[in-house]
Formats: structure tokens, sequence, C-alpha cells
């Protein structure tokens, strides 16, 4: 059993990302995850590494694109406004089949919002990171020592698929202290040489890192390929935790700090006699479609809780074909869901129907 | 006895440029450099979006495709993944290096970056079709600009090189043209130090090449390099407009 240290979310994911051998980051700053950004900053010139703090988001991205593209490991942290600025450079990390790692810290919106925590970024992370066919692999901690798993697993994911990873999480994640084990063993070596532009020492062709593809239909075979890709990290990589499915007639779905509300909302409810149980995304992309279809054969009602006027549900209501009822239990604009909103909803649930 | 050939680092394909273009003249400089510094193998070049766009086939080292205008903040990434033994250029023209790049121009200049930077200024958007740059000259007619550039409604040009010598990190500094057997030698012997520069690990360098479009002028070839004389010289003048070390060695 490894030795535990009490360290705060953003500084734990700072380090597992170190220990996962990156070692150039470059951000700008933004609340709530500029603690990223000064760890490395510390941590970075001692271990020989790369701390940039570029010009905006924009530079910031397009660095990493630079750092990726040369085959390095590369990441970068922001917080929800500072992610839109970043949509053009990940579209053409994807476009480019590039791995990389963007941590989204994520606070309320639209607009410059608040900075309180906030899961409005949901749409933006699963469905249109950027203009373009694409998908990112999207992971959603629930703890800090998730955060520090997921980072270390997302830059192992994006080097396996060659393609950007998100660590979406949000300021209670980030902000939060916990005992984390740092003891991740060995990091996965990948063998980049046939793409990355690092020079060809004047022994092979020159490798070209590219998003342009003027013949439609070679851009569509690109596009194809890529979605063929997708297919086996649906197939092989979909990551859930369930919490007292066993016998459950209602079923949570929920991820990240919502999933901690609603994980003692459900003991609460069990004490009263109400049999509700959990589903929580680790992958939000992939979405654990099959087991929440499964569910759906079992359960009388799904209630999604949510840090948004109601992002997730929809992709809910997909995966079960919307064959049973879903409810949304929601707050928004960096207000958390209580144990008592999360209770009441299941409450409401457990009306829904007689027999399942 | 061989008296001329193709530069090692330019590769053995057609190039997609019209007729008196002058970006080809620019490649081959640079692979004339890159050849002359034996630098191939560890050279990545950073192609715009733009006309030269598709200078990734053009070069014969490891290239890589930016996003319109953000080349200096990829060539950062690149440069800084392996300084030690990397050579970093980008390749931009006057859209993408003086209007939608200019926060990554001047940052990267003011980082002192070791890297080397190629701008072609042909004061118009040439893979669009001839819209304003923000190098068009006052009164210059473009797509955009039909009535000719009003400067009491649109501004002014950009005037890169001058602009960046008032930048602290920034250390060599030229603009040059290649309208001329003169200039051309000039503009070789430039985009040469501007490499060596990097190699030396002294920072931030960038030659403006004053360039031609004579699609996009309306003008043959011929024409389109009196054009540039009458009236791209006088407004971009050529020379060094900043040059650190030899600042030093003067004092």
């Amino acid at each position: 059993m490894a030795d535990k240290v009490l360290m705060k979310g953003n500084e734990a994911l700072a380090e597992a990302a170190i220990m996962a051998g990156c070692r150039h980051y470059f951000g700008y700053p933004i609340t709530p995850q500029t603690e990223i950004a000064a760890y490395m900053a510390k941590r970075m010139p001692l271990i020989g590494g790369t701390f940039l703090q570029a010009e905006s988001e924009i530079a910031a991205i397009n660095m990493v694109y630079g750092a990726a593209a040369a085959g390095k490991r590369a990441m970068t942290s922001s917080s929800s406004p500072g992610i839109a600025l970043k949509s053009e450079g990940i579209s053409y990390l994807a476009g480019s089949d590039l791995p990389a790692l963007i941590i989204n810290v994520q606070r309320g919106g639209p607009g410059l919002g608040g900075i309180q925590p906030s899961q409005s970024d949901y749409f933006q992370a699963t469905k249109s990171a950027g203009h373009g066919d694409f998908h990112l692999i999207v992971l959603a901690p629930a703890s800090v020592q998730e955060m520090v798993d997921l980072t270390f697993k997302g830059f192992d994911l994006a080097d396996k698929y060659r393609m950007p990873t998100m660590l979406l999480s949000d300021g209670t994640m980030g902000q939060m202290m916990e005992p984390v084990s740092l003891d991740m063993g060995e990091v996965k070596e990948y063998d980049k040489s046939s793409w990355a532009a690092c020079g060809t020492k004047c022994e092979r062709e020159h490798n070209v890192v590219n998003s342009l593809f003027i013949q439609p239909d070679e851009l569509e075979k690109y596009n194809f390929e890529r979605f063929e890709r997708y297919a086996q990290i649906e197939a092989n990589e979909v990551m859930y935790d369930e919490y007292r499915m066993e016998d459950a007639e209602i079923c949570i779905v929920a991820y990240g700090v919502a999933a901690r509300v609603s994980q003692n909302a459900i003991d609460k409810a069990r004490e009263n006699g109400i049999k509700v149980g959990m589903i929580r995304p680790i992958t939000l992309w992939p979405f654990p479609k099959a087991v929440l279809n499964a569910a759906a054969d079992k359960v009388k009602a799904f209630v999604s809780v949510e840090l948004s006027m109601g992002q997730m549900i929809e992709d809910i209501e997909l995966a079960i074909r919307c064959k049973k009822p879903v409810l949304l239990c929601n707050r928004t604009g960096g207000m958390i869901p209580t144990t008592g909103d999360v209770l009441s909803k299941i409450e409401e649930a457990n009306k829904i129907g007689g027999d399942k | 006895m061989v008296v001329f050939e193709k530069p090692k680092a330019l590769a053995d394909v057609p190039l997609h440029y019209c007729p008196g273009c002058t970006h080809g003249i620019i490649h081959r400089l640079v692979a004339e450099v890159i050849d002359e510094l034996g630098i191939e193998g560890r050279t990545i070049g950073i192609a715009p979006v733009g006309c030269s766009v598709f200078a990734y086939n053009y070069f014969n080292c490891d290239m890589i495709e930016a996003a319109h205008g953000r080349a200096p903040a990829v060539a950062t990434g690149v440069k800084r993944s392996d300084p030690e033994n990397n050579v970093v250029f980008t390749y931009q023209g006057d859209g993408d290096l003086a209007a939608i790049g200019t926060a990554e121009t001047v940052h990267a200049a003011a980082r002192g970056e070791n890297i080397t930077v190629i701008f072609v200024n042909n004061a118009i958007y040439g893979m669009t079709g001839g819209q304003m740059a923000p190098t068009t000259l006052p009164g210059q007619v473009t797509q955009t600009s039909p009535y000719g550039r009003d400067t009491s409604k649109v501004g002014f040009p950009v005037k890169v090189c001058e602009m960046l010598s008032n930048v602290d990190g920034a250390t060599y500094l030229e603009r040059v043209a290649v309208n001329n057997v003169k200039n051309v030698k000039n503009a070789k012997k430039a985009i040469k130090k501007a490499f060596q520069n990097q190699l030396d690990g002294k920072g931030f360098s960038l030659i403006e090449v004053v360039s031609t479009c004579p699609t996009n002028w309306g003008l043959t070839p011929e024409k389109a390099l009196e054009w540039l004389e009458d009236n791209m010289l006088p407004y971009y003048p050529l020379g060094v407009y900043k040059d650190k070390f030899a600042e030093k060695e003067d004092k």
C-alpha cells in the first residue's frame, strides 16, 4: 500500500502530469485553476521541463500543438472562458491526430460568468470542443485521487489513440484537499517516430503534421479513419462506477462533484426505504450508453444531477432510448445542489409509475 | 560540370504559385541557406495559412501546418521541445503575421524566442483572392478596398520591422526584397544570418521580404516588380532595423 499525501486537487493533478512524463506545460492564468500553472512554474525548471506562461489561451494551445507535433507529452490547463479560446487549437490537434492533455477546471458561464464550480461545459467538451467532425476523450474525476489517476490515464489514452484528451473537472475538485496516492506505476512509451516533426536527421522522408486536405475525398477518408478509431474507443475505453445499483428502482446519473452530493442523498434515501442507486460516468465521451440502456430495463426512472441547466440529461435520454423518464436535479451559475435538493428529486422520482 | 541545381532542402515537386510570384525565390533562398548550414536533418518548419500554406510539401525538412497566425506560438512549442538541437523557422505572409497573428508575433519577439521568422509582405491577401491586408498601401485598390485604401476609415499599414524594433526581446530585424538580383543576394545574406543567429542561440530573428503578387495586383510579373520598386519600397524602406549583437559590438 503506497503512502498517501494530503494534496489540493489542482496540485495533485499537476504532479500526476509530471509523473506521467509531461515536461511541457503551456498556460495562461485563469481562476479557478491557476494553482496548476503555479505548481508547474515551481517544478518544471527543477526537472529540466518547460513551463511557459503564454500571451493568451490561443497561444498556449498552439504551443501545446507544437510540442505535441514534436513528439512530446504536452498539456495546458484553463477554465471555461479560456477553453473557448482554445477551441481552434483543439480542433487542429484533433485534425492533425496529435496527442495532448487539456484540463478544464470548469466555472460558471456563459460569458465571463463566475468563478464558482460548474458543469456547464459538458456540451462543449463532449460535442463541440471546436469546429469539424471530431471527438475528445473526456474524463470526469470525482475525487482528488481521480484527478491524479485520470491525468495519468489521460496522457496514456491520448498517446494510444493519437488524439487530444480532456480532463473535465470543476472548481470543487480543483480546490479541495484529500489524501492521495501518487503510485501510478510505469509510464507506457509510444513510438512516435513515424509522424513526429522532430528533425529527419536526414535518415528518413520528412514528416508533415497537418490538418489540411484540399481534396474532399481525401479529407473524408481521414475523417472516416478517425471515426473507426473512435469506434474502438467506444468499444474499449468506457469507464463508469456503480453505487448501490443491485436492487435500485431509481438510477441517479451524475459525475464529478454532483456525484459526491448524490452519494450522500442516496444513503439518506435508502435509510427511508427508497431503492436508489447511481451510475457515475467517468468517461463522458465515450458515454456509458450500454450500461445505462441496460439499467433502463430494471429501474422506473432516472435522475440527472448536474451543475448546469441540463446538458448530460440529453445523452442519458439518448442512451436509454427514452424508455424511462429522466428527471433533472440541477443548480447552475456556480451553485451546487444540496443533499436535500437531490433527496427531494429522488422522492419525486419514487412517485412515478406503480411497479417499475 | 553542374553549375546550377535544386537545393537539397527543397522537395522535387512542382510549386503551385502563380506565374511571377516571388514565393518561389524566397523558398529557394531558405532552402539554400538550410543546405549551406547543413541543418536539414534538425530543422522543423512551420507553414502558415495563406498562399504559402502548402510550404509543408515544398521543404524536405520536417514540417508542421499551423492555424492562421499561430505559427510563432507553434514554433515556440517545437523549439522548447529540444532547444539545444533543433532549428525552427516559420514562413508567414502579411495577413497571417501582421493581422490575425500579431499577438503571437509580438510576444515571440518579446520572449526573445530563439527562432527564425520569414515574413513575406506583398501587401495583399493572395489565397482568398486579393483582399486588403494589414500592409496594403494607402490608396491601394483591393477587393475589399475597391476605392483604394482610405486611411481615414481603415487606418494605416503596419510596418512590422519598425514596430518590432521597439521590442527589447527581438535580436535581428531586417527588411529585404527580391525584385532584382542585387536584392535577392542581400535577401539571402539576411536569411542566412537569421538562421545563424538561432544556431548561435542569439534569439528572435525576423526577415521581412517585400514581395509581389502579380495576379491580385492585376499586373504582369515584370510590371509587378516595377510596382514594388515604385510603391512598396518607399513605404517599406529596406535595411537592418535591429541587430542587437552588432549594437553591442559597436559599443
